[in-house]
């Protein structure tokens, strides 16, 4: 089933071609949202909640209208927007829906959350105006963590959740599985949390609304990553038809899920452009970024597994608390980390008993979206710490004790009722400690020792669920559905191909390797293949790219419209030479008869399907358009990887540096390895910077600590280590191409291995750091403890 | 994270700029490469009235060499051009002043961010705040009514506040003794970050080379001012600092000396540590040149 990655044999599958988005972003002539400037264009900056928990006693906004540059102010009030609301379709006892009011109006929930909108000539003069805004506050006390949110008599962020609990959902419990702890030889816990992190993509949000008189539209300029469920927001907010709302999403930098849900300022901004008849920008600044959008990770876990004697994992029960701020983010609810930790928790490894328990708690703090990994780098965490720390009970080598229990036989169905779909889980993990032996770093460990220095090794095995369809997402009993995507490819008049699709790049390279995809399946150059997304006027539908769906679903309904459009060029050419259809085949941009070689060019059957239609039989439609949907009907296809990595302590600073780092990974067939190199990098750098870098604290009021990069440790290329890439291929069975999602798996895997290599190298001080990020102080003291 | 309203005006020179600024009263910046001031404006933690731009003051440009052993940096030279001044400029006994710049945030602020700036914005950890204490500086200011020089000991008054008047200028800064022997190390949890602690050692060697007839050790990020360490600069003129056991009480002493506080970069228990180590780092490194 696994093969090493064969090179390409012609087709465009597989071939590390350059990205065609390189040419315009690298030399400058990107369009980003905030490039984008229209005539007589207004700019809207917020005011915003300087108190984590109050009541608004009043909003004076006339001095701001006073303001020079001022045009408008408009609060709650004004605007009367439809709240932005999330649902689950599960009992109130285990989901409270809560709304997030567009602009706030009576409560604030959060320091920084929005209360009004100001719209001025510049941007200048639109800060002046917020200054200038008055506001008065009931202070209400601020919870600030999950333990005060869950305390006794605590206070309320929303007064319909009792308990501060959005979510609250225990599963599986296996029968038996008390007995199964009670009587296993070797029982280890866990009890850690996470910081909370900002996906920080390099772009911030923003947004440009303009209302459209020809066509009766209003036009959105947004940076998200999902085009169609910002317009069904956007339209149900404003009372508009769906239909009546173009959203557009030029290049973006970045969104790693924080762009994966749908904002409120977006909202406000196209209110504000459809009363003033003008054209509204708004760009998110740096410190709104850090302290006003939307943040993740934060989650605590209470953990435990129960071994044999032998090192067969037998039963796994866990309590997981997930911080998910002050509200429940569209379209996946504050259920979203929770429900993926929960679910998914058993990870690679063979699982006889589970049980858990998942809770989503709200807090005076700015709300989660989904950040890439999603709970996925928290509990392949937990549960690499549990392996570590058995194998240390059990006195076995740790990658040993993985081995004995990874899952081997595909297709295998968890306690958790996923299938998993093949993968290459013991592959990855031999040639990941293979490569770290044969490269000699176990001799320089036990060197390193003897010269007093503090060596580690750490490994992380992990799947990824990738593609999950309508399937998977209607488990999680989502009132919103996503899963399938369209996609529509259609030639030209002179051959060449326009693809669109509903999933939305921004960094995915979607341009270049769904380009390969079209091309392959027609035999066409690649330079003749435009893609086409971010605009939902010309694009039919689509639920945009998160969770690692994009080549798996998307690229799945690509191929199968080129398909499609390749049996109808087939079928005219068969025409045209009046043979039957069998008789031809696709050629190189042509279609050609078997027997004789003879040849009709794309662009020749171009020409008859537009130009000279009447020469096509009455069963053939004009023109050269097909459409196709693509959706999961299984569990979804799982992408594995093990992650080793070495890395160095230093007793007088504490400082953890990172001395190797190779991932094993198979994502199935890859369309292009380099991006998918590309994908890995980016994703090891997220996970090392949250497992050592990145945390967002708050006072005991509720202020962030971080309000700019001085304070908010994003690693910068200096602190990020160079990663080997090698790659293992278990092609995925029913996505159309064999390929599998690559987006989030070098996120996941990240954090523990670093960790585990952390506490490998703190062996000799008996002291185990379980929680992230792990900073140069606790090293610093754990290593002070040992002396 | 846009500033709030100011008048901008435009420096041509020196005495230009100091009578203005003699007018303009307490409302008034100077902007020179703007790496600390145009961000604090545009948290609006800075709301100057008028900002005086001297950027345009070549005359404040330059590296020289007095004859008599002393260099001289003009406070509008970017770290940058210190970092990259050939030898001939920054000689050996200066060699500590350029490897310092490397410390210095990142490129792009040591290409706009100036020599005088950063004395004048005073950050307690800045970089060239340890240098001209370790290295006796002289601080020429110039006002309306003429220059002074400013020794570096009098210069920092604290946080951000310095011995500059409202209508002065920084315009040089002298190192008037040669330091062939003198190091500065640092450590912040990212490259380019300011220091949680930075340590900077200069040595007087005697001529065998490893007796040290005096010493200056001084210390970043553990108070509002750079610090001066005479304990712990003690122990290395007492004893040979290559013998066992110096360079150790000698970093002890540093860390007993100071009360450094507890923030989001670090406790006062962890800049000890990071003290222990980058003093002893950097006696090494002053020992070897």
């Amino acid at each position: 089933m696994t093969t090493e990655p064969k090179p390409s044999d012609g087709s465009l599958i597989g071939a590390s071609v350059a990205r065609q988005e390189d040419p315009r972003l690298v030399s400058g002539r990107g369009r980003f949202t905030d490039d984008l400037r229209l005539p007589g264009m207004l700019y809207a900056q917020f005011v915003r909640s300087r108190v984590a928990h109050g009541t608004v006693t009043s909003l004076d906004l006339a001095p701001v209208l006073e303001v020079p540059g001022v045009v408008a102010a408009y609060s709650a009030d004004d605007l009367k927007l439809v709240d932005i609301t999330a649902r689950l379709d599960r009992p109130v006892s285990e989901f409270v829906p809560t709304g997030m009011p567009v602009l706030a109006r009576d409560r604030v929930r959060y320091a920084g959350e929005p209360l009004a909108v100001v719209v001025a000539r510049d941007p200048y003069a639109a800060e002046d105006g917020v200054e200038a805004a008055k506001v008065e506050y009931d202070l209400r006390q601020p919870v600030t963590s999950a333990a005060q949110a869950l305390a006794p008599e605590a206070t309320l962020v929303h007064d319909e959740a009792p308990a501060n609990t959005l979510l609250d959902v225990s599963m599986f419990a296996t029968e038996g599985i008390d007995e199964v702890f009670a009587e296993a030889g070797h029982v280890v816990t866990v009890n850690t949390s996470t910081g909370r992190q900002n996906a920080l993509p390099l772009e911030t949000r923003g947004a440009v609304a303009e209302w459209d008189d020809r066509d009766r539209q209003l036009s959105l300029t947004t940076s998200s990553q999902v085009p169609h469920q910002v317009r069904t927001v956007a339209a149900a907010c404003l009372g508009m038809d769906e239909s009546a709302v173009r959203v557009i999403v030029p290049d973006m930098g970045g969104g790693f899920g924080l762009k994966c849900v749908v904002g409120r300022e977006e909202i406000v901004t196209a209110a504000a452009a459809l009363r003033l008849r003008r054209p509204v920008k708004w760009t998110e600044d740096r410190k709104d970024a850090l302290t006003a959008s939307f943040l993740g990770r934060e989650q605590h876990y209470d953990a435990r597994a129960a071994f044999s004697a032998e090192g067969r994992l037998l039963a796994l029960d866990a309590d997981i608390v997930c911080d998910m701020g002050a509200y429940s983010c569209y379209p996946f609810t504050a259920g979203i980390e929770p429900m993926m930790a929960s679910s998914e928790m058993p990870s690679v490894y063979r699982l006889p008993a589970y049980r858990v328990r998942a809770r989503a708690v709200t807090t005076n703090k700015a709300p989660s979206a989904p950040y890439r990994g999603v709970s996925r780098p928290q509990y392949v965490q937990v549960v690499e710490r549990l392996f570590e720390r058995a194998a240390r009970e059990l006195g076995m080598d740790a990658v040993e004790l993985r081995r004995r229990n990874l899952i081997t036989e595909f297709p295998y169905t968890g306690v958790n009722n996923v299938t998993y779909d093949p993968g290459s889980y013991l592959e990855s993990l031999n040639l990941c400690e293979q490569t770290m032996r044969d490269e000699g770093w176990y001799e320089l460990r036990e060197r390193a020792a003897a010269e007093g220095r503090h060596l580690g090794i750490g490994y992380s095995c992990f799947s990824e669920r990738t593609g999950y369809g309508s399937k998977a997402f209607a488990q999680r009993k989502m009132e919103v559905v996503p899963g399938f995507d369209i996609s529509e490819v259609r030639m030209d008049v002179s051959g060449a191909l326009v693809v669109t699709t509903g999933t939305m790049s921004h960094g995915q390279s979607h341009e270049t390797t769904f380009a390969q995809i079209a091309a392959s399946e027609l035999g066409l150059e690649l330079s003749r293949v435009r893609v086409h997304q971010g605009d939902t006027n010309r694009v039919t539908y689509g639920w945009g790219t998160y969770a690692s769906r994009s080549v798996s679903i998307g690229g799945s309904a690509v191929r199968r419209a080129a398909r499609q459009l390749g049996e109808k060029l087939c079928a005219i050419a068969a025409a045209r030479w009046d043979v039957p259809v069998a008789e031809v085949e696709l050629g190189r941009a042509a279609v050609r008869h078997r027997a004789d070689g003879a040849q009709l060019t794309f662009a020749e059957l171009a020409d008859v399907a537009y130009l000279k239609s009447h020469l096509l039989p009455p069963e053939l439609e004009p023109g050269l358009s097909e459409t196709a949907s693509f959706d999961v009907s299984t569990d979804g296809t799982f992408s594995n990887a093990t992650h080793g990595t070495v890395v160095e302590l230093h007793p007088g600073t504490g400082q953890v540096e990172i001395l190797r780092y190779v991932c094993v990974e198979d994502c199935g067939v890859a369309i292009n390895p380099r991006v998918v190199d590309g994908q890995t990098r980016g994703g090891i750098a997220q996970g090392v910077a949250g497992a050592l870098f990145e945390r967002i604290t708050y006072d005991d009021q509720g202020e962030p600590s971080a309000t700019s990069f001085m304070d908010y440790k994003v690693p910068t290329a200096l602190e990020t280590p160079e990663v080997s890439v090698h790659h293992l291929e278990t092609p995925c069975a029913f996505t159309e191409t064999g390929a599998k999602g690559v987006g989030e798996g070098g996120t996941i895997g990240a954090p523990a291995a670093v960790l585990n290599a952390v506490n490998d190298a703190l062996t000799p001080t008996g002291v185990e750091l379980d929680s992230t990020p792990v900073t140069p102080e606790t090293v610093a003291r754990a290593l002070e403890h040992a002396s | 994270m846009k500033p709030a309203a100011f008048t901008y005006h435009r420096g041509r020179d020196v005495d230009g700029v100091t009578r203005l600024l003699r007018e303009l009263g307490e409302d008034a910046k100077v902007l020179a490469g703007g790496q600390s001031l145009v961000p604090m404006m545009n948290f609006r933690l800075a709301r100057p009235q008028h900002l005086v731009d001297i950027a345009g003051l070549r005359e404040l440009v330059g590296i020289h060499n007095d004859p008599d052993g002393a260099l001289r940096i003009g406070a509008l030279t970017t770290h940058h051009a210190v970092e990259t001044a050939p030898s001939t400029r920054v000689g050996r006994n200066h060699a500590v002043v350029r490897e310092a710049m490397r410390w210095v945030g990142h490129l792009p602020i040591r290409t706009r961010g100036t020599v005088g700036g950063s004395l004048a914005h005073a950050d307690a950890t800045a970089e060239w705040c340890l240098l001209a204490i370790l290295l006796d500086a002289q601080l020429t200011v110039r006002g309306p009514d003429g220059e002074r020089a400013v020794p570096a000991a009098d210069f920092f008054h604290g946080y951000f506040t310095t011995a500059l008047d409202s209508d002065e200028l920084l315009t040089e800064i002298v190192f008037p003794r040669p330091a062939p022997h003198s190091a500065l190390t640092e450590f912040a949890e990212r490259h380019g970050d300011f220091a949680t602690v930075s340590a900077a050692v200069s040595l007087d060697l005697a001529e065998d080379g490893d007796t040290v007839r005096g010493a200056r050790i001084v210390l970043g990020g553990v108070d509002a001012l750079p610090v001066r360490c005479p304990e712990a600069e003690a122990v290395l003129s007492r004893d040979r600092p290559g013998t066992g056991g110096v360079l150790d009480e000698c970093a002890e002493a540093a860390a007993e000396h100071i009360d450094p506080p507890s923030d989001d970069n670090g406790s006062a228990h962890y800049r000890r540590l990071l003290t222990r180590t980058l003093v002893r780092r950097a006696c090494e490194e002053a020992m070897t040149r």
